[in-house]
């Protein structure tokens, strides 16, 4: 034998090792083979995303040589070293036939003029040759996913340029728990039960899994549910309505080392898939299985490699600093602060706690009585707060025996749950403290800027309050934690990687979108020859980018303000601020706690309301407390109503507790507002006279779904007028999306389309045989607009459901094109449905149902208008806030909406909806055209906000995930808006089950009405 | 921002002064209709830029869920204005406007509201729509120029269909490419002078084109046949799909992009479904047949000089094409591409295209319903579709967006071999 079996070579660089290389003591790689003989041999590589794989092969299919490395990006090197591997172990390899495949291989492949294998087709070939029985193949790897259908008629699928659920969504995630994916792995082992955390990126699961974290649920049971995540993930998006059955083969590097994952897959699907040998390396083995080899002279590549320059033909943008000077300049202005010492306790002892525990990091700052940090710790939160916590405190009681806490205040997502444990004194949302902080260092600041881990928020400042929140949305990350994320993967530290951003010549332009779409413009650098510096600067920039144009929406030349306080973790790196400064061509301030503003300003707030409340000391734990201070947490499923969240209670000693994972207020029985004022509830109570019924005809199924939210009083009256019966599919609930999720063929289309399919799925399980779902080009016809039509995706979704949903053979869907708009023709082509599907029916008969349906549509909608009014007026009598919450009929599904509307509502606000202002508005002219019904009100909607200064008045507009026409309304509403000095809100919502971000988005916009 | 944008109206005035610029969406077609307006007075330019920064620009003036061909048209504009080679006191801007319920019948007031945002508030919009959306005085659209329109699409669908044909087999390299632009030359010409513009003088012009192009000397290899649809703009333009055509094309593929010709045919199939669907006019009814027909001869011109001319594939007629939607998605499906999506899938499987990129901008509704989500029903009924679906948008990256359709190509290639045994 005499070959080396090489160890991964990042262990030798000490380098952290995440997912593709933490399995290397598994299984033998190296050399296997003994004398060379007289045949040409066979060389597959396959160039990953993070990972380099190779294999040679011996003209029986032997596998002689395998190997894998992490490449660094740097893949002409690797691959020439690993071909010196190569000859070294085998001589005889020294001509051998070659092909490449993967992504990053590309690039090389044409470079040198060698043979490339698309990876998934390889996949297929070498699963042809060892796996020859398989069925389907599931294969993730670091930034893809893909399906292969081999028996029956096979397809391919891999994932979109929108996809999460890969190995390095693990990573991800795995660095949110701060454990390794082994870990990972290994806690999930022993799960208790799983959590529903949304994969479609990255941005998603955070924000399920942070509340989680910060809850205090069990890390073993957050670990078993990323990965179920993933699976859901792989099933929704790629099977697309193929049920994935019979002999299934798990492969690619998630799958290789993650037991738990393979689990997850099996429970999941309900079988039990194959685990090949080698299942790491079937993309290499593809490679040299393929026919389109060419035979090279190894000595000749590695000759080629050696010589081989980079051409850095990316696509660039202008270096950070132009000379040396510039930095200097720029150091200077900003490093002056660096080392002045901490302010010492008074002689008073007096001092103030501020706690901001945030997504992935914990700030603490404890001040004196002239405001000024006597302390501070800034530490990531391990997946739980509280433990950091404790410490800061005995901290701070070590160090300071005689101190007296006069106030204490917690800020961020742990807010509540930090301060029901070391029972703080006061809680602020983080938007308050951040603006209280920013004053300390420029009263007269008008924007500031916070980037952190996970998130992005910006607050403008008018007239000395907060006048208007940008938060990062669903899908606009590029935070901090995703520079941090790419450090590792590249091989560097957070610091270092900073650091190597400052002097590069050509940053890579990356453009400005989410994670995902980032690793792929990466990818394409690192083919472009993009060396790390230029990489790590390009990010930098994109980040700025991100916030600016994704988050803000500047627009050249558009001033954000004139004095601009930056803030948060991400902007202690020095390329991030200065590509920041050159991006709006002006100078920011960064003030020296630039990275605990939130806790600092949370002090602030501590010591303000101490002063008012008069607090004779905090109510914080003392230092007997927090040594006695212990923490248990329990996981039940709250019964206090239908919606049977799942809970974490966190038991503190003396009795405290924190329940977490609630969407009401109920579990933690705190401020209940006894009498509440909802149009949303209203509208559902309408709604919810129309029930099933049995009739003297067959019974119609109605999917409660997309416009049956408003038109189910129609259909419902319709045909309860002809004699039929009608069944109404039952409420949304995530299990009744995941029945109908391997129905979906569209990923990114919006959340209340993918639940239909659980709708009709629901439908078919309690067994109508007939389901009626018809196509509405047009809607009703209300006058407000240029035209009335509907989205495409609500006029035509049935057809998606026709063409995707396994019907069986004895159930019908009716879904004909229909002109509600034209009452008179809709009779007729109404009644030819009838003579057609059902026959028997006259036409008088038809047109007496159809007549008492449009008389029961004006109903509905008459009602919920005079319920608007009489809600107007109560309002104006008891002066209780409004907000107009707006968006679209089904966004009154909980399942859809989360639950705003209640917190809202909960929080002693009136809320109205936009039909329900319809007797205040008419058509009006705009800067848009104005042609969907629905929209058409939220136009009026926003008329009226705008136009009645004297009322106390919101608008908040929900918008769903992907949803192509908002993007036209949103801006013009925003115009209407802010044209009348009104503050514009607008949620966007998902999968996502809780409400962190937006309740901090609630919480800044009703502290901004109280200002 | 506060202040609702007002239309600037195209003023006759403005007809003798002002330059109007055109979004380049089909290469040849629009090279050789803007000179078909040149010709009747209007100071046309089609901007043929494909720099980075336009991208950048429509990141900044528009919103950026917006669809990538508004993002990309508007940014287009607003990078020529700036670049300081137009008077731009004396410059309008042109764009295409649908009218359906899809979004992107609000192109023209995105363009409006980032003019606006950009400081190009002076500059006109012209609106050019079939459904008399908006109307300009120094912009009028009579029979004259829809003649001369019409005829610059005819010979834009027919090079467009013979020259991806013979490219493909070529066995001069360059020899297609060098007659398609003595035609279009030859036709730009033609238009601005108001010639060519007959139907005599059109079947002449399409004959002699199948003539030349069918002797150009090919040498028949077993290639992948891979077809183009999706949304009308990334379809098209090469500066949306990163040029698509020419990427096929080197990695050895036959293409074949459906014309123009269906599309505006379509546009009255609608017109002429809403009063079957829903009721209406009937002289309403009576005029959208009737220009329906009216385009349908235009077609058969085509049709004749190819199958007769020579040994070269013509597409099925449009009315075969709409029979084909209507069985797999019906008529009624309407928005964006509609049906006519679905139905050129299902008509390039049937000529033995049944590799198909369908192509869409990332968040396009209209094909969630026609593309991707009648992928499953179609493959029923050709069980040989071999379909990716690929995303465009300011994100995407052109690496990824090719391994997807390599790995398209490559299921193809597997086809093509075996089809080979098969017949051995």
């Amino acid at each position: 034998m005499g070959c080396p079996v090489f160890l991964c070579p990042t262990v030798e660089n000490g380098v952290f090792l995440r997912i593709f290389c933490y399995g290397f003591d598994r299984g033998k790689k190296g050399c296997f083979r003994g004398k060379a003989q007289g045949f040409m041999l066979k060389i597959g590589m396959d160039v990953g995303s993070t990972t380099l794989k190779a294999v040679v092969l011996d003209e029986n299919g032997k596998l002689l040589f395998k190997q894998y490395r992490r490449h660094f990006s740097q893949i002409t090197e690797k691959i020439g070293e690993m071909l010196r591997e190569i000859l070294s172990c085998c001589p005889e390899a020294a001509k051998a036939s070659f092909a490449i495949s993967g992504s990053a291989g590309m690039g090389f492949a044409e470079e040198f003029d060698i043979p490339f294998v698309q990876e998934v087709f390889a996949t297929k070939i070498a699963v042809k040759q060892r796996v020859p029985d398989a069925d389907c193949i599931i294969e993730l790897g670091g930034e893809d996913a893909k399906i292969l259908f081999v028996s029956g008629l096979p397809e391919v699928r891999m994932n979109g340029t929108c996809a999460g659920g890969t190995g390095s969504f693990i990573d991800q995630m795995a660095t949110l728990l701060g454990v390794t994916p082994d870990d990972m792995n290994t806690l999930a082992e022993s799960h208790t039960k799983i959590y529903s955390i949304a994969s479609r990126c990255g941005v998603f699961a955070k924000t399920d899994i942070q509340p989680l974290i910060n809850q205090g649920a069990l890390k073993e049971d957050i670990a078993a549910s990323i990965f179920y995540a993933v699976v859901n993930q792989t099933v929704s998006g790629l099977a697309q309505g193929r049920k994935i059955e019979g002999n299934v083969v798990y492969l690619g590097g998630p799958l290789t080392f993650l037991s738990s994952l393979r689990e997850a897959f099996d429970k999941t699907l309900g079988l039990s898939g194959v685990f090949p040998e080698n299942s790491l390396y079937f993309v290499a083995l593809g490679a040299a299985y393929s026919e389109d080899t060419k035979v090279f002279s190894l000595a000749d590549l590695i000759e080629k490699t050696a010589h081989y320059e980079k051409k850095g033909e990316y696509l660039g943008c202008a270096p950070l600093f132009a000379s040396k000077d510039e930095y200097d300049a720029f150091y200077a202005r900003h490093h002056k602060e660096d080392n002045l010492p901490l302010a010492a306790l008074g002689k008073d002892r007096r001092a103030y706690i501020g706690i901001d525990s945030g997504s992935t990091t914990i700030k603490a700052v404890l001040i004196n009585e002239n405001e000024e940090i006597v302390l501070s710790s800034y530490q990531t939160n391990s997946g739980n707060p509280v433990p950091i916590v404790k410490e800061f405190l005995e901290t701070v009681y070590t160090t300071y025996p005689d101190i007296r806490i006069m106030g204490a205040a917690s800020t961020g997502y742990g807010e509540e749950m930090i301060k029901n444990a070391f029972h703080l004194d006061f809680g602020v949302v983080e938007t308050m403290a951040h603006f209280t902080a920013a004053k300390k260092y420029e009263p007269k600041v008008d924007f500031i800027i916070d980037i952190g881990g996970q998130d992005i928020k910006c607050f403008q400042i008018r007239h000395g309050v907060i006048d208007n929140i940008f938060l990062n949305e669903a899908c606009s990350s590029g935070c901090g934690s995703f520079l941090q994320t790419f450090a590792g993967a590249l091989g560097h530290s957070a610091e270092d990687f900073s650091r190597l951003a400052l002097f590069a010549d050509k940053p890579v332009d990356l453009g400005s979108r989410c994670t995902v779409f980032m690793n792929s413009s990466v990818k394409q650098a690192q083919k472009d020859g993009a060396s790390v510096e230029n990489i790590s600067a390009g990010l930098c920039i994109s980040v700025v980018k991100n916030a600016l144009y994704k988050v803000i929406r500047v627009s050249a030349g558009e001033s954000l303000g004139e004095h601009i306080v930056v803030q948060g973790g991400t902007f202690l790196n020095d390329a991030v601020l200065r590509a920041f400064e050159n991006e709006l061509g002006k100078e920011v301030i960064r003030p020296a706690v630039a990275g605990k503003m939130g806790a600092f300003g949370a002090a602030l707030y501590a010591k303000e309301q101490a002063k008012i409340k008069n607090l004779s000391q905090s109510g914080i734990l003392d230092k007997e407390g927090v040594r006695r201070f212990t923490h248990t947490v329990q996981a039940v499923t709250c019964k206090g109503c239908t919606n049977r969240c799942k809970l974490t209670v966190n038991l503190f000693d003396g009795g405290r507790r924190f329940i977490g994972g609630n969407r009401c207020e109920k579990p933690n029985e705190k401020k209940i507002v006894k009498e509440t004022y909802s149009l949303w509830d209203y509208k559902r109570e309408l709604l919810s006279g129309y029930s099933s019924f049995e009739g003297e005809r067959e019974t119609i199924g109605l999917p409660m779904v997309l416009n049956f939210f408003e038109l189910l009083p129609f259909w419902h009256t319709l045909f309860k007028n002809l004699g039929f019966g009608v069944k109404l599919s039952p409420p949304s609930t995530k299990k009744l999306y995941l029945a109908g999720q391997n129905a979906i063929p569209s990923d990114t289309v919006c959340y209340p389309a993918k639940l239909a399919h659980g709708h009709i799925q629901a439908l078919v399980d309690e067994g109508v045989k007939t389901i009626f779902y018809p196509c509405l080009s047009y809607n009703m016809n209300e006058g407000l607009g240029d035209n009335h039509f509907n989205c495409p995706v609500v006029a035509y979704y049935p057809r998606v459901i026709a063409a995707n949903t396994a019907f069986p053979a004895d159930v019908r869907m009716i879904y004909d094109d229909f002109g509600i708009h034209r009452p008179k023709d809709f009779v007729k082509h109404f009644h030819a449905m009838l003579e057609r599907e059902f026959g028997g029916i006259s036409l008088a008969e038809t047109r007496t149902a159809v007549n008492a349906a449009y008389a029961e549509y004006e109903k509905y909608m008459a009602q919920i208008r005079e319920k608007g009014e009489e809600f107007l007026a109560l309002a104006k009598e008891k002066q209780l806030p409004i907000i107009v919450l707006t968006g679209r009929p089904y966004h009154l599904d909980k399942e859809i909406n989360h639950g705003i509307d209640d917190f809202i509502k909960d929080s002693g606000i009136v809320v109205l909806s936009e039909d329900s202002l319809g007797n205040y508005y008419t058509k009006r002219r705009l800067a848009v055209l104005n042609q969907w019904t629905y929209h058409a009100r939220l136009y009026g909607a926003a008329h009226f906000v705008a136009e009645h200064p004297e009322l106390n008045i919101n608008f908040v507009q929900l918008v769903s995930f992907g949803c192509g026409v908002d993007a036209i309304t949103t801006d013009e509403v925003r115009r209407i808006l802010e044209s009348a000095g009104k503050i514009y809100t607008q949620i966007k919502i998902d999968e996502i089950t809780n409400l962190g971000a937006v309740k901090i988005r609630l919480r800044s916009l009703f502290a901004a009405l109280e200002g | 921002m506060s202040e609702e944008i007002k239309r600037i109206e195209f003023t006759k005035e403005m007809k003798e002064t002002y330059k109007i610029l055109l979004p380049n969406m089909l290469s040849v077609h629009f090279a050789i209709i803007s000179e078909a307006f040149r010709g009747m007075g209007y100071d046309m330019e089609l901007l043929t830029t494909c720099d980075r920064e336009i991208v950048e620009e429509g990141l900044k003036y528009v919103h950026n869920d917006t669809c990538y061909p508004a993002l990309l048209v508007i940014g287009q504009f607003i990078h020529a204005l700036k670049s300081g080679k137009y008077d731009l006191n004396r410059t309008a801007v042109l764009i295409t406007q649908t009218g359906g319920g899809c979004r992107a019948s609000n192109y023209i007031h995105l363009l409006r509201k980032a003019l606006a945002k950009a400081g190009f508030a002076q500059v006109p919009v012209i609106s050019l729509n079939p459904a008399g959306l908006e109307k300009n005085e120094g912009f009028v659209i009579n029979l004259t120029v829809i003649r001369r329109a019409l005829a610059g699409v005819i010979y834009g669908d027919a090079l467009m269909l013979l020259a991806n044909q013979t490219r493909a087999y070529e066995t001069i390299p360059g020899a297609t490419d060098a007659l398609l632009e003595r035609y279009v030359t030859l036709t730009s010409d033609a238009l601005r002078r108001g010639k060519l513009v007959s139907m005599h003088k059109i079947k002449k012009t399409v004959k002699a084109m199948v003539k030349d192009f069918a002797a150009i000397p090919l040498h028949r290899t077993q290639k992948p046949k891979v077809g183009i649809v999706g949304e009308i703009y990334v379809k098209y333009s090469p500066l949306a799909n990163n040029d698509l055509e020419a990427f096929l094309h080197s990695q050895g593929c036959e293409v074949n992009v459906p014309g123009l010709l269906g599309f505006l045919q379509y546009i009255f199939d609608n017109n002429i479904q809403d009063v079957k669907l829903y009721g209406g006019k009937k002289s309403f009814l009576y005029i959208n047949k009737l220009l329906r027909r009216y385009l349908a001869r235009y077609e058969k011109v085509i049709r004749k000089a190819v199958t007769k001319g020579s040994d070269l594939f013509c597409p099925a007629p449009h009315s075969h094409v709409r029979a084909l939607g209507d069985d797999m998605i019906g008529l009624g499906c309407k928005m964006g591409e509609g049906w006519l999506l679905t139905a050129e899938m299902m008509e390039l499987c049937e000529s033995g295209y049944e590799n198909i990129v369908c192509v869409q901008p990332f968040g396009c509704l209209p094909n969630h319903i026609v593309g991707k989500g009648m992928v499953r029903k179609l493959r029923e009924v050709y069980p040989n579709a071999n379909i990716v679906a690929v995303d465009y948008d300011p994100g995407a990256t052109r690496v990824n967006q090719e391994n997807r359709i390599k790995l398209m190509l490559s299921v193809a290639r597997e086809n093509l071999a075996e089809k080979e045994k098969e017949t051995v």
